[in-house]
């Protein structure tokens, strides 16, 4: 095993609400979707219609720009809904489930041996746009190889999914799923652990991979950040990476020969009264959660696929992202606080900063809201980016070069090893306010439509 | 409170878009979040955001300045009475001074809150809080007889040319209250340097030959700062006044104590950076100490630290987030040139010993150009660290 890499930089938000270590009752499923939108500049060319019936497995949307990409259903059942939006642009095809689960058999097929004869059911079986290619974050592209693919065993984001409790009993599937991505790249898969639980941690066993071990405070979990100290992404360069619930869903379709992509959810946040993990597919409808908020403050709750700091708003109507094992429920802030910056103490709020007196209370946790909390400001502060953010960069000035749209620039200060979460708790700390994430969004957009 | 939060609401939309008063939206939006933290949302990215923003960042500033304040309005009433020998006692000394600063804040928070406020409202903007802090150090960065009318140009040309033609705070290339100043030193040469503008009152007395409750001025007091003792080549003061500020000098300048007060609030909350105030020092010491080493000058070097706008420029100045150098390196870099062409101008400039001020606006031109230069490095070694280590 190798030594430990010691991240300096990071903050970990205390926010309230972190799911207990146990699984609700099963629940029936209304509907689950897939959304195009769950993957970066894809352009969607519908492959069913309404009222079609689908099994597990069988597509429902590819990739315009190359066709052999299959997005496919998680659940067997009817096509219930087309969604679109301006411009008829496609957001989401739901299938309602049947009672019964039927699959695709994949099993003719499952004992690829090649890179190819594997990619060939990667693909068909839609389990493919599970890789993510860095730079940009986008699906990964068949035709390339890899120079390695890394995969991050832990996540420091607030109230993270406990993986050891959600994948603990999956790691054959894992481990099969790892021998098959190893088959795609030139290169190792790197694998990460978290120092603390390193010991202990089911996913020490994996074998056919490189480990990694990381110390530290949020980001540390983030695979970008990661990637930056394992082995920096240059101009030219692909890498993919992986989560252990794609892993383990690889594994499972190379076992039996199904599109299982079912996991166990973190149901988090100070807006749920009853936090802990359910059964769940990606695409589950958020409007199925309802015995876990309080149906009365529905209007006051923000739904977001994923964490609190770079998660989606998917709202009450939405649907858990493809790639997301945790949901979050926030209250709305959108309530005035008399004197709030001016007050000496503000013993609810938290602040990273020591401008504020939260500093005395390290152990506490909030319930924090979504209040913006101050007004948008020009970048002021020049010390306060840096220190959250544990990688090799300038976090101002690659943001300021996004803003300016100017790519030479962008290179430079290293838009092809950043995905916007690794950047969310400079936007978190920012007493500015800016839009970060969103502008390195843009920014990666940009190179994606300048270097395509 | 509930009650006043009913009559904002109840007198909202007369500010807004199409509202009666809708053309002071910005001034209006400038007293509710004042008043109130604002009760916007997050749209984008994160969805829960730190409680700290820029109002919390420059009170605290403000905070961090008013020990100065107070002793500076305490000297100046300490000199005016040392020099015409009145015997006053603290509070009558503390209420002179008083007298004489406030006008000062009056007028610099008028005016520049009139332009900041104006000019929002012109691009439809919200209010910049930044001039909270730049009115602020103005008045503590000008000799207290300086004349009213001078000082409403000064700010008037510091906020518009210095700020809200690059727009607004954080867009600046040189720090305001430090352009008021040299604007005042430029334009106004004779009242702003020679010694008898340092002592509230004299410049009155010696043009009307009156002062504030009658006195005579003191045989032999001449009102020159101990910053002057420099050329002679021996400062006379005694190092505790230097410390304690009971000495000549712009009026919050002084005092070493609450300087370094307001340096212990603004480190510790992390608003200004240590970094440069650290590499100030050691480059005003380093300057100094090689000018002792080749017989320059015989002043030790460590007595610039405690005259004139040094200690003052260090804490508060030279580490405005905004105009000093954005990179942890280059700060350092900054810093060092900050002392180190102060201490040089003090050295070889006897004309204008106060080098402080051209120093800082000197190094917050280039500190865009260090930051260039440092992060140009910084990539360049890392890509030949990684081209090395594969």
């Amino acid at each position: 095993m190798s030594s430990t890499i010691n991240l300096k930089h990071g903050l970990n938000v205390p926010l309230n609400g972190e799911a207990e270590l146990r699984v609700a009752p099963k629940f029936v499923l209304s509907e689950v979707a897939l959304k195009p939108t769950d993957f970066r500049g894809l352009l969607p060319k519908l492959l069913v219609k309404e009222g079609e019936e689908v099994k597990a497995g069988a597509p429902l949307f590819a990739d315009k720009k190359n066709p052999a990409i299959l997005f496919t259903s998680p659940v067997s059942g009817v096509v219930s809904r087309v969604v679109r939006g301006e411009k008829r642009k496609l957001l989401a095809v739901t299938v309602k489930p049947s009672q019964t689960q039927e699959y695709v058999d994949f099993t003719p097929k499952t004992g690829a041996k090649t890179a190819d004869a594997l990619k060939e059911l990667l693909l068909e079986s839609g389990l493919w746009p599970l890789l993510v290619q860095r730079p940009y974050g986008i699906v990964a592209d068949p035709a390339k190889t890899p120079k390695a693919i890394f995969v991050s065993t832990f996540s420091t984001a607030p109230l993270a999914a406990d993986t050891a409790f959600t994948l603990g009993g999956e790691v054959a599937a894992i481990q099969a799923g790892l021998d098959a991505v190893a088959l795609l790249t030139s290169g190792k898969v790197h694998v990460s652990l978290y120092a603390k639980t390193a010991a202990t941690s089911p996913f020490a066993k994996l074998q056919n991979c490189e480990f990694h071990v990381f110390e530290g405070k949020h980001p540390a979990g983030n695979v970008g950040v990661q990637i930056s100290h394992i082995a920096p992404i240059q101009k030219g360069e692909t890498v993919w990476t992986i989560t252990l619930e794609g892993l383990a869903a690889i594994g499972k379709l190379i076992k039996t020969g199904k599109v299982d992509l079912s996991r166990k959810v973190a149901l988090t946040g100070p807006a749920t009264y009853d936090a802990c993990y359910i059964d769940a597919v990606p695409g589950l409808a958020i409007a199925d959660l309802a015995n876990f908020y309080s149906d009365s403050q529905k209007e006051d709750i923000r739904f977001i696929s994923g964490n609190a700091l770079s998660g989606v708003n998917v709202g009450a109507d939405g649907f858990l992202g493809f790639g997301d094992n945790q949901i979050t429920l926030l209250p709305e802030g959108n309530t005035y606080e008399l004197f709030g910056w001016a007050k000496p103490i503000r013993c609810s709020q938290f602040s990273s900063s020591r401008t504020y007196f939260s500093w005395l209370t390290p152990n506490k946790k909030y319930d924090m809201d979504t209040n913006l909390h101050g007004g948008v400001r020009s970048f002021v502060l020049s010390d306060v980016y840096a220190k959250v953010l544990p990688m090799d960069i300038y976090p101002v000035f690659l943001t300021k070069a996004c803003l300016a749209k100017d790519i030479d620039k962008m290179e430079k200060f290293g838009i092809y090893e950043v995905l916007e979460e690794d950047l969310a708790l400079c936007e978190y700390v920012d007493p500015s306010k800016n839009d970060i994430q969103q502008i390195i969004a843009d920014g990666i957009n940009l190179m994606l439509k300048e270097m395509a | 409170m509930a009650n006043l939060r009913q009559l904002v609401d109840k007198i909202k939309p007369t500010f807004e878009k199409g509202g009666k008063l809708g053309f002071l939206h910005s001034t209006f939006d400038a007293f509710e979040t004042f008043l109130y933290v604002p009760n916007t949302v997050t749209k984008k990215g994160s969805h829960i955001r730190d409680c700290v923003d820029i109002k919390r960042v420059m009170i605290i500033v403000v905070l961090s300045l008013v020990p100065a304040m107070l002793v500076g309005m305490w000297n100046v009433g300490y000199q005016h009475n040392l020099a015409f020998g009145l015997g006053w006692n603290f509070w009558m000394t503390f209420l002179y001074g008083l007298l004489k600063v406030l006008p000062l804040y009056i007028v610099s928070y008028l005016v520049g809150l009139a332009i900041e406020f104006a000019s929002a409202q012109i691009q439809g903007h919200e209010v910049n809080e930044g001039y909270l802090v730049s009115g602020m150090l103005i008045p503590l960065i000008v000799p207290v007889d300086v004349p009213l009318w001078m000082l409403a140009i000064a700010v008037a040309f510091a906020v518009i040319f210095g700020k809200e033609v690059f727009g607004g705070s954080g867009m600046n290339i040189w720090n305001p209250a430090l352009l008021c100043r040299a604007f005042l030193f430029f334009s106004y040469p004779s009242k702003m340097s020679g010694d008898t503008v340092w002592t509230g009152g004299l410049s009155r007395y010696i043009a009307e030959g009156k002062c504030f409750m009658g006195g005579e001025l003191v045989d032999g007091f001449s009102g020159a700062t101990p910053l002057t003792q420099l050329s002679s080549g021996e400062i006379t003061t005694p190092v505790w006044q230097l410390i304690c500020g009971n000495v000549g000098g712009a009026v919050g300048e002084t005092s070493i104590i609450a300087i370094l007060l307001g340096a212990a609030i603004i480190i510790f909350t992390g608003v200004a950076s240590w970094k440069i105030m650290v590499s100030s020092v050691i480059g005003a010491l380093a300057i100094g100490g090689l000018a002792n080493i080749c017989g320059a000058s015989a002043v030790p070097c460590w007595y610039h630290l405690i005259l004139g706008g040094f200690a003052f420029g260090t804490v508060f100045m030279a580490t405005d987030p905004v105009t000093s150098a954005q990179t942890e390196t280059g700060k350092w870099i900054y810093g060092f040139f900050v002392g180190a062409l102060t201490v040089t101008v003090r050295l070889f400039n006897p004309g204008y010993m106060e080098g402080m001020m051209l120093a800082i606006l000197l190094m917050n031109t280039f500190a865009p150009l260090i930051d260039h230069c440092v992060t140009s490095s910084h990539i360049s070694a890392r890509a030949k660290r990684i081209a090395k280590a594969k």
